[in-house]
């Protein structure tokens, strides 16, 4: 995904030369050499100066600039919080906050590192919208989508080397638009970001020990929650999957369980996120995700038992 | 929020490119005689409408305004005003009011139902460049704004007011790194150095916020201290600067100014005063202008 948003970012910078990037001693790596060399003045180094990152973009937004902020998730947000709340979002700026290694993508790395309440906190913010792609095409859909939207924009990213999902998709990317990836029926599992892989996953264990088609959809805008099209989907299947890779506070599964409520939806719905926990556990990605309960067969033992 | 002034300031339209227009010391001193009257009238109807800090910094959003930025011959200033220390925004709005940019009947809804300008500025609304309010936003705002002119081409200067409690944000210094290191130039930032935050004096409460001035040179500015409340002092300070760098121009001033009881007095950084207190600073205020 990092080196899909520094190839789009090219292709964007490119097509708008008000588009540029500011990063906080992180950057898209390689990738990012061709841009580097044809826009140089389009891209900023502010040191390990968090807040700084996103007030200058919020500068260069108000003289109608269109720059990308870029660190890991959890200094992108949670150091600068107020820098985007008051700068991006009171002001309503049209800034794109790119936040690597959402989730618990830098499983490694601890807890510091990990971003598993970002969609909640960003969700919080008036103006603020949220993207979050499955796969490296939605990740190039989504920062073309960033650099048009007129607000501020949290784009919650990967790290690297994450499969394309979305190749046989059968309805576009569309921002605000809840994406059906996989055709199905009676079952459905909703996803974003780099877990929609194992929600693909589940889907095809649920059609091997149950058969028929279970489809599946990435949620890639969190917000604003495409309301209407969720409803549907509530309405539609009779048997509703959510697998997120978030905090079961203000992520995906709890905005849908209110939906379901308000639209006096009849379908079983579950829920599966992180823990509302900080867990001091080591090893690959999968294994924290394991930890905190999400792997296709734990969560087909949960829905069949 | 939009508005068709948001991002710019309209001054009266100049003939010809943008010019920086005439300074007079003398008129300066009773627009702010007048200026600090008008905000006391408005603060009878508010409670907290954070006079000790509007009025120490008056007559350097004064001289920013009237003696230096730039107008242009469409009547927008290429030029942006940032007042960072937002609690302060009587100094602004007086002097808004008296540009013809915020009607009096605007103004004398200050703080109230149905009127639009609260204690601190809003972004979009006529003559106000960002939302302030939060100490140690606007110099970032200011640099990112100045990159961008750099990126563009464009020739605009930026003026940030700033507090000395706002320096003890880390936000302030983790952009006066930045700045110079970037080659950023047009951004010219004041220091209203009343020695005075909500609590107390600076000097006792961080004895070790001084000297202000080597630290601001230190991170690569350049940076010259004057009377902020001599018009004349801020001005030539601003239009002499040596240029290549950005400025930080640190004004010595008196938190309350011109009002005997709210001079370094920390309960006049939010108070209003009461009736007879009101008459008794106009009173002072009169007089100090015959002299
Ligand atoms: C980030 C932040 N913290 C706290 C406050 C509350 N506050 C308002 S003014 C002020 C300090 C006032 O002192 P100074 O900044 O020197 O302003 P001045 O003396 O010019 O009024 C404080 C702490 C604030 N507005 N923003
Ligand atoms: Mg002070």
């Amino acid at each position: 995904m990092r080196d899909t948003f520094s190839r789009t970012l090219y292709q964007v910078a490119k097509a708008d030369p008000k588009v540029c990037i500011v990063v906080a001693d992180i950057s898209p790596a390689g990738s990012m050499q061709q841009y580097r060399e044809e826009f140089p003045e389009r891209f900023t180094n502010v040191g390990v100066a968090e807040q700084a990152m996103i007030g200058l973009c919020a500068g260069m937004a108000m003289r109608g600039m269109k720059p990308f902020a870029y660190t890991i998730a959890t200094f992108a947000i949670y150091r600068p919080f107020e820098q985007v709340r008051v700068d991006l979002c009171y002001q309503n700026l049209p800034v794109t906050v790119v936040g690597i290694g959402g989730g618990l993508t830098y499983s490694v790395l601890g807890g510091t590192h990990h971003a598993q309440e970002d969609i909640a906190v960003m969700s919080a913010l008036p103006n603020m919208s949220i993207l979050a792609p499955c796969d490296p095409l939605e990740t190039e859909a989504a920062v073309w989508a960033c650099a048009r939207h007129p607000g501020p924009m949290y784009l919650r990213l990967g790290k690297a080397g994450e499969p394309v999902l979305t190749a046989n998709a059968p309805e576009p990317f569309e921002f605000g638009r809840a994406r059906c990836i996989k055709r199905g029926a009676g079952t459905c599992v909703l996803s974003f970001g780099l877990v929609t892989k194992m929600a693909l996953e589940l889907t095809a264990k649920i059609e091997r020990e149950q058969g028929g088609q279970v489809a599946a959809y990435s949620i890639h805008t969190l917000k604003p929650l495409d309301r209407e099209g969720l409803s549907r989907i509530l309405a539609q299947y009779d048997r509703v999957i959510v697998v997120e890779e978030h905090s079961v506070v203000g992520g995906l599964g709890q905005q849908l369980k209110a939906l379901a409520f308000e639209s006096g939806a009849r379908c079983r719905l579950h829920a599966f996120s992180l823990r509302d926990e900080f867990i001091h556990c080591y090893g690959s990605h999968d294994d924290l995700l394991k930890a905190h309960g999400l792997h296709p067969d734990l969560l087909y033992a949960k829905i069949f038992a | 929020m939009t508005s068709p002034a948001r991002g710019t300031t309209r001054f009266t339209p100049s003939p010809g490119p943008a010019t920086k227009p005439p300074f007079d010391p003398v008129q300066a001193r009773t627009r702010c005689w007048r200026m600090r009257k008008r905000i006391l009238q408005v603060s009878q109807k508010v409670s907290a409408l954070h006079i000790g800090g509007a009025f120490s910094c008056l007559e350097i959003v004064d001289t920013i305004y009237h003696g230096v930025m730039r107008r242009g011959a469409d009547g927008n200033s290429p030029d942006t005003f940032i007042l960072s220390k937002g609690h302060g925004s009587m100094a602004q709005y007086a002097v808004l009011e008296e540009m013809g940019i915020i009607p009096p009947e605007e103004m004398d809804l200050t703080c109230q139902p149905g009127g639009r300008r609260a204690t601190h500025p809003d972004y979009g609304l006529p003559g106000i460049e960002a939302s302030t309010g939060s100490l140690g936003h606007g110099l970032a705002l200011a640099v990112g704004m100045s990159l961008a002119d750099g990126i563009q081409q464009h020739d605009r200067l930026v003026y940030v007011v700033m507090s000395d409690g706002e320096l003890e944000e880390g936000s302030v210094w983790e952009v006066m790194m930045l700045a110079p290191s970037l080659g950023v130039k047009n951004v010219i930032a004041v220091v209203d150095l009343n020695d005075f935050q909500s609590l107390g004096r600076t000097s006792k409460i961080l004895p070790n916020f001084y000297p202000v001035a080597e630290k601001i040179r230190a991170f690569g500015w350049e940076a010259v201290e004057v009377d902020g409340h001599s018009p004349q002092a801020v001005h030539d300070a601003i239009v002499g600067r040596k240029g290549g760098r950005p400025l930080m121009v640190v004004a010595r001033t008196i938190k309350g100014k011109g009002v005997s009881y709210m001079e370094n007095v920390p309960m006049w950084h939010y108070r209003s005063p009461n009736p007879q207190e009101y008459q008794q600073a106009l009173d002072e205020l009169d007089r100090a202008h015959r002299e």
